[in-house]
């Protein structure tokens, strides 16, 4: 499986902000959730942003509802991202609602083959150390406490938004869908100030329907 | 800690449904030849609403700090056609660095 092993070692390079944000989501939430809770979160909720985001609800004394609504709002950009993947993924309903959980958006944006089609075997290939950062990272962090330092001081925080940026020059075609880009930039920045967090990503999805004027 | 365990367990099944509802709603078919266009520009859409986000979204507030200087570098770096390895560690760098002043 070529292209397996050829995401794998794309995923590589994204596992060090992954390392660096596991520890911390395990220090700071450790307080609120308790160490076990907080690795089997990471196991089974496997969503940096969204995991971040509901317990910062708990800990500012907000409800179960809230917290969940919060974490599941962040979680809504998979809904588009999900419908874009879905013709490269295999086999039945049960089999391919088990391939889908494999996408994070680092492995997602790795596996596009620039002509709108996805790679499974890049996708699946590029969550392994992913996932296995993001686990080994929490457990370092709930147990072991910060043993890295900030992770804004050390700039990890600018590297995945210069990841998305690479992806979308060097592999997407923007003769043709920069409007698009232009205008998902547009609505999602108009929202950060007055939609809850994770919408304004999901919203900027609504800048792809340009694409119902051409084909 | 029961709320602990209800807000991770309702979070599981919410974010396991949200990821499969695609897959599992179109099945093995491919899209309908109407929405190709559409598909081939949520990429695109949605990874450059991450960018911004990302850099200029802090909670509520918009705000250029030093990872916006990062990824104006990153852009220079991407403008010279470096491999996306270099142009991600430029960002960290750079940003890291004005941070250290």
């Amino acid at each position: 499986m070529p292209q397996m092993k050829e995401g794998f070692k794309a995923g590589l390079a994204f596992t060090i902000p992954t390392l660096a944000l596991g520890p911390s989501f395990g220090v700071l939430v450790e307080p609120v959730l308790g160490a076990t809770a907080a690795i089997l979160m990471s196991i089974f909720v496997f969503a940096g942003a969204a995991q971040f985001g509901s317990v910062t609800v708990l800990a500012a004394g907000g409800g179960v509802a809230s917290a969940v609504s919060a974490g599941l709002l962040i979680n809504g950009r998979f809904l588009p991202m999900g419908l874009a993947m879905a013709p490269a993924l295999r086999g039945g309903p049960l089999r391919r609602a088990a391939e889908a959980q494999a996408m994070v958006d680092a492995s997602w944006a790795i596996a596009q083959r620039g002509d709108g089609g996805f790679d499974r075997e890049m996708m699946l290939g590029a969550t392994i150390p992913q996932a296995a950062c993001w686990w080994a990272g929490t457990a370092i962090g709930a147990l072991g406490g910060s043993l890295i330092g900030d992770p804004r001081a050390l700039g990890l925080d600018a590297m995945f938004p210069a990841f998305y940026l690479a992806l979308l020059v060097y592999e997407m075609d923007l003769r043709v869908t920069g409007m698009s880009a232009l205008l998902g930039a547009a609505i999602a920045l108009c929202l950060v100030p007055i939609a809850p967090p994770g919408i304004p990503v999901v919203a900027a999805s609504a800048a792809a329907l340009l694409g119902l004027r051409q084909r | 800690m029961t709320a602990v365990w209800v807000t991770i367990g309702l979070l599981t099944v919410g974010t396991v449904a949200i990821k499969a509802a695609g897959p599992v709603a179109l099945g093995g078919r491919d899209l309908p030849p109407r929405l190709n266009g559409v598909v081939a520009r949520l990429a695109p859409a949605l990874l450059s609403a991450l960018v911004v986000v990302e850099t200029f979204g802090h909670g509520h507030e918009l705000a250029v700090d030093e990872s916006a200087i990062g990824l104006l570098a990153a852009a220079a770096a991407l403008a010279a056609r470096l491999p996306i390895v270099v142009v991600v560690l430029i960002a960290a760098v750079v940003t890291a660095l004005l941070r250290a002043l």
